[in-house]
């Protein structure tokens, strides 16, 4: 090595920056203001912002309607869906269409949770659990579960059976396969912690392992709602004599789009109160987690 | 107290222990560590280990990364039985890790007082927690805390059990500078007020003779070397005898000391 480190200077290092750079030839320093959060939030609120899509698109739909561009066979205008959901509700039958759906979608999602977060915990907590349990699911989970409704109209028949059969079946794997990986992925440096401080294997699974799986938990939640509501509407496209689905066949053959419509947004508004009811739950049992809200 | 130690691996006569602690209040150290070995594959990273910890003893076991300081505490505090040897340990011990390690999904002061026998006494943590100066804090969650109040919540946590041994692995290592002086002062504190034996894992060699009573230096899995520190307690850095120790124990680490960028 010689001892005197030579540097070759290039006739590019004595460039003046690029003009997209902030000029710093003339001495002067490029500065930035950093704003107080609370002066960025002020303005139009929130809630406003979020509104503004959906209100939009009405808007835009009832121009389209008005003009002509969109014909009623093809869409009804809003105008004519706000009142025959009106006329719907006064007579009661929207109402009891949602009960019977909602209902459906609920003990679908009771049975098919039940049976998928039992058989999670044992895959998740046994050895002997997740031999027998686990490589079954994983390739059962394969199968798109609409994909059997022609077999459980035969083992059901076509009343309610095989419709709730069916969102089990889908609401079973979203929240087995969640749970699953949720008391998988537990931090083991806790579970250390627990058997330090002398937790025996109930109190380690009660006060460690399931609070840990609860995260993981609420999102197999989340997909199993949204699956239970897409088996909802295929569920109910089977020989429905009651429900939004029976609702929305009968319109069909009327060519009544507007029905149709309103039954569109039920589903809609029926599938948000359920988004907020885990979000609500979310809220309520992960307060422990500093969330990131994002600006 | 040499009768309510209770001992749970390996039980063996107290006769057949040879008297090594000589500061022992009582005649049976807290902890006995014979012919420890433990293999990491083709690694042998503990060789035939003898250790033994008076009650009340404070021991300091300091050594580079990788010399089995922690895989020794692991061992202490039963979270690894692949061994090869004799270990007595007392069945009452906690384990403050370096990092805290807190329940996040638990209030403060139920981490304080989980797997405790019986309902969560809140009475109880909050002294716990009062001793370690964070009793205002006792209904936040643990992800609000700053990493010295972390700290000091695994510290209580492990004294609210009263144990005979406390195993610190590291405890300060990721704090700064000014928290971890605060926080090596109340160790020394809560050691005097508790007398329980505590084995101290670090790699901070001022740290060490500060504490403790012995510094055992650790290297290639044996103990390399043993040190009694005798210093009058509360001890000074700044102390020529300090600082002469300090040296010998960095000597011993393989660092020489004052030649720190000459070399």
């Amino acid at each position: 090595m010689s001892s005197i480190a030579t540097i070759t200077l290039s006739p590019a290092a004595f460039k003046s920056p690029a003009a997209d750079e902030p000029a710093r030839s003339d001495g002067s320093l490029a500065r930035q203001r950093i704003a107080p959060a609370s002066v960025a939030r002020q303005g139009v609120p929130r809630w406003l912002r979020r509104l503004s899509g959906p209100v939009l698109l009405v808007l835009v739909w009832h121009v389209a309607s008005v003009t002509g561009v969109l014909p009623g066979e093809v869409l009804a205008p809003p105008s004519t869906v706000i009142g025959s959901a009106a006329k719907l509700i006064e007579t009661g039958e929207l109402q009891d269409a949602m009960v019977i759906s909602l209902s459906r979608a609920l003990a679908g999602l009771a049975i098919g949770g039940s049976i998928g977060v039992t058989l999670a915990i044992i895959a998740g907590l046994f050895r002997l659990g997740e031999d027998l349990v686990d490589a079954t699911m994983q390739m059962l989970r394969t199968v798109p579960a609409v994909a059997l409704i022609p077999l459980l109209i035969i083992w059901f028949g076509i009343g309610e059976a095989p419709k709730i059969a069916l969102i089990a079946l889908g609401t079973a794997f979203p929240l087995y396969l969640n749970v699953y990986a949720g008391i998988r992925n537990v931090d083991s440096t806790l579970v250390e912690a627990g058997r330090t401080l002398g937790l025996s294997r109930a109190a380690m699974i009660r006060h460690v392992v399931l609070p840990g799986a609860l995260p993981s938990a609420l999102v197999g939640l989340r997909y199993a709602l949204g699956i239970a509501w897409l088996a909802l509407v295929f569920g109910e496209q089977i020989n429905a004599t009651a429900g939004i689905g029976y609702l929305m066949a009968t319109a069909r053959e009327m060519f009544q789009t507007d029905v149709i419509v309103v039954c569109l947004v039920v589903y809609a508004l029926l599938g948000l109160g359920v988004d907020f009811t885990v979000r609500t739950l979310e809220k309520v049992f992960l307060a422990w987690r500093p969330a990131f809200s994002g600006t | 107290m040499a009768a309510s130690l209770q001992r749970n691996l390996n039980v063996v006569t107290a006769m057949t222990l040879s008297p090594v602690a000589k500061q022992a209040k009582a005649s049976l150290p807290a902890v006995t560590v014979r012919g420890l070995s433990r293999r990491f594959g083709e690694r042998e990273v503990l060789k035939s280990l003898d250790v033994d910890i008076a009650q009340g003893e404070f021991v300091a076991l300091l050594g580079a990364s990788g010399c089995g300081k922690s895989t020794l505490l692991r061992i202490l505090a039963d979270l690894d039985r692949e061994i090869v040897g004799e270990v007595e340990v007392p069945v009452r011990r906690a384990v403050a890790f370096q990092a805290p390690r807190l329940m996040p999904w638990k209030k403060v002061w139920r981490n304080v007082v989980l797997g405790l026998p019986g309902r969560p006494d809140r009475g109880r943590a909050l002294a716990a927690l009062d001793e370690v100066g964070i009793g205002h804090r006792a209904d936040v969650w643990p992800k609000v805390l700053s990493g010295g109040e972390a700290q000091r919540t695994s510290l209580a946590r492990a004294l609210v059990r009263e144990p005979d041994l406390l195993l610190l692995d590291e405890p300060f290592a990721a704090l700064d500078a000014l928290t971890r002086i605060k926080a090596q002062d109340l160790v020394g504190e809560l050691w005097q007020r508790h007398g329980c034996a505590i084995l101290l894992v670090t790699h901070d060699v001022e740290e060490a003779v500060l504490l403790a009573d012995r510094v055992l230096v650790m290297k290639d899995g044996v103990i390399a070397h043993e040190e009694r520190i005798d210093l009058a307690r509360p001890r000074d850095v700044a102390d020529p005898v300090f600082a002469s120790i300090r040296g010998s124990l960095l000597d011993w680490l393989g660092v020489r000391h004052g030649t720190h960028g000459n070399a």
